[in-house]
């Protein structure tokens, strides 16, 4: 045996939360993404890397179908969230997006309080009497670890926390309504780093319960809180793979090349 | 089961809700235009049917003729002449305040009081503008008059020419105007030549939106110009105008009267519309 | 020699005597003078033909002090014009003051809820007028509020891409259109409409009812409240609207995209999320509707039917608002209490709007505040 043993056994042996098949997209003519497969395993961090316009982004967006508010973006292909294609679905899409939450790359609290920002998501789905709502937001709020900073203000405008503070609430609003899969698009992007840190700690917690999928233009975030690494090029994808061999031994040139800085 | 029953009705409902809401805002949507379209419509269609020659070559006929016989050139001429004036005196006036306002007093309380007054100003009833120059010019020349007239609506279009030149002026960088400032130029030669030149383009959408606002004013022109059935040459005495010999004839019995009215209300349409649309496209052009 | 060159450079008047500079002010003033007389003419400008400079001054200095001299007249000129709006509204305000001051003395506050206007015993009282104002604009308010939010929902989240900019334009060139566009309409081709297809139904089918028979009584003639109010509300719709358009595409996308992502509708995403977003944006252009609404003369002048009346409180009845009165009366009052009378109404009518405007901007204020503070 030549190859090391790896620290995590291979991702076609973890039981797969979200596959992805011959996946293409397009705003308007143009395509944006062309045939990715791949398998997101669950309850493990995977996160997407490569330069702006990648598409990486682009291929989060398609796990809630975000892009459908836009007429002249479309995907062709399959997402089959535990085998139940996700694009030919008939269920609707509000439903779909209670199953697969996404927090965005600034915080973006709802101009209401921090205890509605977090019931609003809730009040969708279910109902719930003031008790079980409260438990419901302290939990959440206790997931997100924002409980010990904002216990004590729930009354007052989400808008008043720091934008640490504010990105938390968001992925206490997500988490609130009891999703299967969390996607983060650049969480940190607008943070500074102690809010990232807190932040990359409460990634790591959420793995437990939740199949958590990132998009990062930071390699070192993603060498950090990822178990596994998709690294994507003019809409393709180029290597997916465990994050440690990917960034110890990437099996592609051009992964190593991006990821060594001599890119570009 | 219960439980995801419960959130399945739960769904339901709201996606009812939703589409009931949709429909409403499209229903909202169609009623709008609908009435506006109407409007648009019937204007433009009587307004087309009693247009001819004459209703720019023939003065305002007297009550009772034949429909078909006389014009509004009289009033066309009038409303000509104090709304050119009104600009020639308001325009100059409200640039200045604005450059005050953008350029040596942008904070402040005296700026604070200037704005909240011009709002004021900017939503004060025009027929209260009216009472105004009707107490302080009407009154003492003992006459109504053309000059009264075109005051009342210079103080209309004062307030929209603050407005627009200052939100123009606060457009332009900063580092214009210092760029201006450090090769030594004097402040009036960089509001002249550099800000007010650069904005020149918002400041003339402003009075050209001003413009296109009195024009079709009636309320300022009642107790100020009143009306004239005849050519007026000077400004001196009650003054012929389009709006208010509107008014005069579309609440009158007689039909070739009411016929005229929907010319003149044909032509302050298309002048007003065709301002706008000039301003839309001059403020389009700079932006892009 | 440091210290010296600083003194004399940016303040070259310090050096000079008083007379002297007086001499230079003067001197500087002719130039421009004959500059301007020149420029008039057509003539270009050369200094040098002026010998009766002193060699003390040099080039450079003189146009140190004409451009000093420009820019305070430059300054003095932009602040007059400024001082000048101030001055106008002291001006109406003043003159509404001193025209109503016989009908204040005569009438005193009492003349707000005095139900009387008969010219010949000289016996005025605005009610009839003030209540017209105050119903005609919240009927139109209470229409045009929620079908502009329609509008504005439909322009920015519904109507397809090709279709949300030329009818955006559209509803933005129709706030142009002149009232008395609306006015003529609202007499010549509405009021008949309204009466045969809409009150004589209604009269027939509520007239026996005992409360809101007597809101559909009078005669069914297409003139009244009703039909001024809902041309009124025709009329600042657009406004309203556009205003509202402008503020729901402002929202931040990531903030309906947020939203969205939780699984709300799109209706709760615009009732729930954006419309408490753009609150005072939204309030600002009711607030701008109602403005109108209240100071509109023609559009009320041509359908509301002048009388007044407030024996009957129904919708289909002629009455009188505050600006058709003016319009109507004022020109062939006679001068004295009836005059006086009718500017007390203007006035009342000035307060009103300036206490809406007021009302919100205190409310923009506190709305912001609270936004801003959290607490």
């Amino acid at each position: 045996m030549t190859q090391p043993t790896l620290p995590e056994p291979d991702i076609a042996a973890l039981p797969i939360k979200l596959s992805i098949q011959d996946l293409s997209f397009y705003y308007g003519k143009y395509r944006a993404l062309n045939h990715i497969s791949l398998d997101i395993p669950a309850n493990h961090v995977t996160a997407f890397i490569g330069p702006s316009g990648c598409g990486k982004s682009t291929l989060l967006r398609t796990f809630n179908r975000m892009f459908e508010l836009y007429p002249e973006q479309r995907a062709e292909g399959q997402i089959l969230l535990d085998g139940e294609d996700l694009l030919a679905s008939r269920q609707d899409v509000a439903l779909i997006r209670a199953r697969v939450g996404m927090v965005f790359q600034k915080p973006t609290p709802f101009p209401m309080s921090i205890f509605d920002n977090i019931a609003f998501g809730v009040t969708l789905f279910e109902q719930l009497s003031r008790i079980d709502m409260e438990e419901r937001v302290e939990w959440a709020l206790k997931k997100a670890a924002l409980w010990d900073e904002v216990k004590d203000k729930l009354p007052q405008s989400g808008a008043s926390l720091s934008g640490g503070q504010q990105q938390r609430l968001c992925i206490a609003r997500c988490i609130a309504i009891r999703p299967e899969i969390l996607l983060l698009d650049e969480p940190c992007s607008a943070l500074d780093p102690i809010s990232t840190g807190r932040i990359e700690e409460l990634i790591a917690e959420l793995k437990k319960d939740y199949t958590v999928i990132i998009v990062t233009h930071n390699m070192q975030q993603a060498a950090r809180v990822s178990d596994h690494t998709a690294y994507m090029y003019l809409g393709d994808l180029v290597e997916f793979g465990d994050t440690e061999q990917m960034f110890f031994k990437p099996r592609r040139r051009e992964t190593e090349d991006y990821i060594t800085g001599r890119f570009g | 089961m219960r439980n995801e029953a419960a959130r399945r009705a739960r769904f339901l409902r709201r996606k009812w809700i939703n589409r009931v809401a949709l429909t409403l805002a499209f229903a909202a949507m169609l009623f709008g235009t609908f009435w506006l379209a109407w409007i648009l419509w019937e204007t433009l269609r009587l307004g087309f049917e009693s247009l001819s020659p004459a209703l720019i070559t023939e003065n305002t006929p007297p009550p009772n003729e034949p429909p078909g016989v006389g014009g509004l050139a009289n009033a066309i001429w009038g409303s000509l002449v104090m709304v050119g004036l009104a600009t020639f005196i308001g325009a100059p006036v409200g640039i200045l305040s604005g450059i005050y306002l953008a350029e040596y007093a942008s904070r402040g309380g005296l700026a604070m009081t200037i704005r909240f007054v011009n709002d004021l100003l900017l939503s004060a009833p025009s027929i209260i503008i009216g009472l105004f120059v009707y107490a302080v010019m009407v009154v003492h020349m003992r006459q109504f008059s053309g000059w009264a007239g075109a005051v009342a609506l210079a103080l209309i279009v004062i307030p929209v020419v603050v407005r627009t030149t200052e939100n123009m002026l606060a457009l332009i960088p900063a580092g214009l105007r210092e760029a201006a400032y450090a090769l030594g130029a004097p402040k009036w030669k960089v509001i002249i030549h550099v800000t007010l030149n650069a904005a020149r383009a918002g400041v003339l959408t402003g009075v050209l939106l001003a413009v296109a606002r009195i024009c079709g004013e009636t309320a300022p022109l009642l107790f100020t110009a009143l009306n004239n059935q005849f050519w007026t040459t000077g400004l001196s005495g009650p003054t012929a105008n389009l709006p208010v010999t509107i008014l005069q004839f579309a609440m009158s019995p007689y039909e070739s009267w009411q016929q005229l009215a929907w010319g003149g209300v044909f032509l302050i349409t298309l002048i007003v519309l065709g301002l706008n649309i000039l301003a839309r496209i001059l403020s389009r052009n700079t932006s892009s | 020699m440091q210290q010296g060159d600083r003194a004399i450079s940016p303040h070259p008047r310090a050096h000079m005597h008083a007379t002297e500079s007086f001499n230079v002010v003067l001197r500087v003033a002719v130039i421009l003078l004959s500059q301007i007389r020149l420029r008039m003419r057509g003539g270009t400008f050369h200094p040098r033909r002026f010998t009766i400079m002193p060699i003390s001054v040099s080039a450079e200095h003189r146009r140190f002090m004409s451009n000093a001299l420009a820019d305070r007249l430059f300054g003095l000129l932009a602040r007059g014009a400024a001082l000048l709006t101030l001055a106008s509204l002291a001006g109406i305000m003043l003159s509404l003051v001193i025209g109503a001051w016989p009908a204040i003395r005569a009438f005193g506050p009492g003349f707000l809820v005095h139900n009387a206007w008969d010219p010949v015993r000289e016996d005025f009282g605005g009610l009839v007028m003030i209540y017209g104002t105050l119903m005609t604009s919240a009927i139109a308010l209470l229409i045009a509020t929620p079908v502009s939010f329609g509008i504005a929902l439909f322009l920015t989240e519904l109507a397809p891409a090709w279709l949300k900019r030329p009818l955006g334009t559209a509803i933005e060139l129709l706030a142009a259109v002149p009232s008395i566009v609306y006015g003529m309409w609202g007499l010549m081709v509405f009021g008949p409409v309204l009466a045969r297809y809409v009150q004589q139904p209604m009269q027939s089918w509520l007239g026996d009812t005992p409360m809101l028979g007597a809101l559909v009584s009078g005669p069914p003639v297409g003139i009244g409240i009703l039909s001024a109010g809902i041309i009124l509300s025709i009329m600042i719709i657009p406004f309203i609207a556009s205003v509202m358009r402008d503020v729901f595409e402002v929202t931040p996308l990531l903030l309906k995209e947020s939203a969205y992502g939780l699984g709300a509708t799109t209706w709760e995403v615009v009732w729930r999320v954006v419309l408490p977003y753009t609150k005072t944006g939204v309030l600002g252009g009711i607030m701008l509707g109602l403005g109108r609404a209240l100071g509109e003369t023609m559009a009320v002048t041509f359908v509301i039917g002048n009388m007044n009346q407030l024996d009957s409180l129904s919708l289909f009845e002629a009455a009188n608002s505050i600006t058709s009165a003016l319009a109507n009366e004022f020109a062939e009052a006679a001068p004295g209490l009836h005059q006086a009378a009718l500017i007390y109404l203007g006035l009342v009518l000035f307060l009103i709007t300036f206490a809406v405007l007021v009302c919100s901007r205190l409310l923009l204020l506190r709305l912001q505040r609270n936004e801003g503070s959290g607490t």
